[in-house]
């Protein structure tokens, strides 16, 4: 185990490397010279001259792949067009609220989507079953800036209740916008959760099915297992097999969906900080953030290879 | 029969055990009224094809029958107490222990996730209440009795590092790990190589009487039922259409289904010219049985008689046959010999 997961530490290497000359190759992809976007449109040809120089663009490409690797390496981002500042104090605190507000969300989907799949799968067809599949769909359907809007609507600026209902009041119960506290958390962590919740509850109730049936879970039967013993402990850890790769998978989409419910909830986050980059042209500081960004997807990657070694032993990465 | 007093002699009864699968329209009857009786110590083979519903009496008498089937009638008396009386809890605490099950399948009946050793010390855990120090002392011991080679080691390796007769050694371990009355083979050796079949077959009869169990081994194999069994059920269409020793059973085989596939054995002593005698025909569609005989549509001596149903007749051996043959009612042919017989 310990030589696995070395290996595949030593794995993400190249990955990084790969998502380093995509990050790169995206400041010379985008249309237009750079140092004439950075001087502005009517700047004095000097001045764009000027910049290029200061930014290496008159180098060659491949010298210039190596000094942007060189200090990213040294965790130099560069700078922030915009504002001038270090790309990495720009990303900072940001990065944080984005990542507990993916944790609190994956921690939910995942709490959320279990218990409605194994309940799901253990009493199939009944009223139960179907009743939260189709919420699963529902959850699965509904784009999550809706979502996110419908709530604020309902929970945060007030809930329209007839005066006539006891212990409902009209005051709003969760605030619409900000991070910190818990009244500003909830409602995003929903709406961002919600998707990935239905996603998890369908794989786990179609995967149990699947385990359910083998011939070990009849062993565990036969054996004499207490029913709870026999889902919770044999069929599980087998059906969490597939689930565990979807869960992974998911949290590449709560990082872009991060970018809408950021909007949505006015959230201070790595999304909103990528919309307002680019909207402002701080090409520096996009290149910045989509490098933090991937580079936390292969980092939850290998923490879901290395749960996925844990669960299937048959699993050999060589 | 239901009414006989129980003899416990017997560790298992079964009387008119009907186990039925629900579809959305139809009923079909995968156990009908079977009715045997196991003798404490020995060795009951239940034979018959695909579909004849061996498996699910035998899933029936630990109940582990999965929707859409269901136990709908009968008795299964084990002890002189009737399983289908017992309380889920209660039924849970014999699984295991009093009774435990070995399946067809070692490959895949031993779950991939856990330790040889984890899978049979849950046993223990389960049953004797053992801590995880004392199960894996046993599990060790169990290793040791099922014949594997450095259990020590065995016991920490998942069951893909283990070849498929091995598999079933570990099957058998945890089967036998509380030491159960009655030991339920369900075709143990048919995904098995021939070698380690008889390997197989060997352990369980050495630890059969080693520890005073009394086995019931379901299998289509005959030469398998020749080797191990001291009485043997033939099954046909959900119905027991024969039941007697084994001795009896080869020499003097009386229903002409048990004819058929004895005679569909290849025998070494003689030299048979030509192809193996068939049993002509197909076994009829579950959903659809014949009314009369299950077997009638096959038998070449079915008559009129044979659109009714027949009840399993006992002879003075206590020799049971389901024919028309074998009662006073019968006005057709009696010539049902086996193969050996007609060359002679």
């Amino acid at each position: 185990m310990f030589v696995f997961i070395i290996r595949r530490i030593l794995q993400t290497i190249p990955v990084f490397l790969g998502v380093t000359i995509i990050v790169f190759s995206l400041m010379h992809l985008i249309p237009g010279d750079p140092a004439q976007i950075m001087a502005g449109e009517s700047a004095p040809a000097e001045q764009v001259e000027n910049i290029r120089e200061r930014l290496g663009l008159n180098d060659p490409y491949p010298v210039q792949y190596w000094n942007y690797l060189s200090n990213v390496l040294q965790g130099d981002l560069g700078n922030s067009i915009r504002s001038g500042r270090d790309v990495t104090t720009e990303i900072g605190h940001r990065f944080w609220i984005t990542v507990e507000l993916a944790f609190y969300s994956i921690v939910l989907s995942v709490f959320l989507g279990l218990i409605a799949g194994i309940v799901s799968a253990v009493k199939q067809y009944s009223f139960r079953d179907v009743t939260l599949m189709l919420i699963a769909l529902f959850g699965l359907s509904m784009p999550n800036f809706w979502l996110g809007l419908m709530l604020i609507q309902w929970f945060a600026i007030g809930l329209d209740v007839p005066s006539w209902i006891p212990f409902i009041d009209n005051t709003a119960w969760f605030k619409p916008s900000g991070w910190g506290s818990f009244q500003q958390i909830v409602l995003p962590v929903i709406t961002l959760g919600t998707g990935g919740a239905a996603i998890i509850a369908r794989m786990t109730r179609s995967s149990m099915l699947e385990v359910i049936d083998q011939d070990y879970i009849r062993t565990a039967r036969a054996k004499g297992a207490k029913e709870r013993v026999v889902i919770y402990r044999h069929a599980l850890k087998n059906a969490l097999i597939p689930v565990v790769t979807v869960v992974g998978l998911q949290f590449g989409g709560l990082l872009g969906g991060a970018v809408l419910t950021e909007t949505v909830f006015a959230i201070n986050g790595m999304g909103k900080l990528v919309i307002d980059a680019i909207q402002a042209r701080d090409f520096p500081l996009v290149q910045g953030t989509v490098l933090v960004a991937s580079l936390l997807f292969v980092l939850v990657n290998l923490i879901v290879d290395i749960t996925y070694r844990y669960l299937n032993k048959r699993i050999d990465f060589n | 029969m239901a009414n006989e007093s129980q003899n416990f002699d017997n560790i298992l009864e079964i009387k008119e055990l009907q186990t039925s699968f629900f579809t959305e329209d139809v009923e079909i009857k995968a156990v009908d009224g079977v009715t045997f009786d196991l003798p404490k110590g020995k060795t009951v083979g239940i034979v018959g094809e695909s579909g004849s519903g061996k498996s699910i009496t035998s899933l029936s008498i630990l109940r582990l029958i999965d929707r859409p089937g269901k136990i709908v009638g009968g008795e299964i008396i084990f002890k002189g107490e009737n399983l289908l009386d017992k309380s889920n809890e209660e039924m849970r605490k014999i699984r295991g222990n009093q009774i435990s099950m070995i399946f067809q399948e070692p490959m895949t009946s031993l779950n991939p996730t856990y330790t040889i050793g984890q899978q049979i010390g849950e046993a223990y855990k389960i049953h004797e209440g053992l801590n995880k120090a004392e199960a894996r002392k046993k599990s060790i011991d169990m290793l040791k009795l099922v014949g594997i080679p450095s259990p020590e080691k065995r016991i920490d390796q998942y069951p893909h590092e283990l070849s498929g007769g091995m598999r079933q050694r570990v099957m058998i371990a945890i089967a036998l790990a509380c030491n159960p009355d009655l030991l339920i083979a369900d075709e143990p050796t048919t995904a098995l190589d021939v070698t380690i079949q008889a390997q197989i077959l060997e352990l369980i009869k050495e630890l059969q009487e080693k520890l005073d169990m009394s086995v019931l081994l379901i299998t289509h194999d005959l030469g398998v039922v020749a080797e191990t069994c001291d009485y043997v059920a033939v099954m046909y269409c959900g119905k027991i259409v024969e039941y007697t020793d084994v001795k009896t059973l080869f020499s003097n085989p009386q229903h002409p289904y048990t004819v058929g596939l004895i005679n569909s054995l290849p025998s070494h002593e003689e030299d048979i010219e030509g192809d193996l005698p068939i049993i002509k025909g197909m076994v009829p569609n579950p959903t659809n049985l014949p009314s009369g005989c299950r077997f009638a549509p096959r038998c070449p001596y079915a008559t009129e008689l044979c659109n009714t149903l027949p009840e399993l007749v006992t002879d003075d051996n206590n020799h049971q046959t389901r024919c028309w043959i074998y009662t006073d009612e019968w006005n057709g042919s009696t010539e049902v010999k086996t193969y050996a017989e007609r060359n002679s």
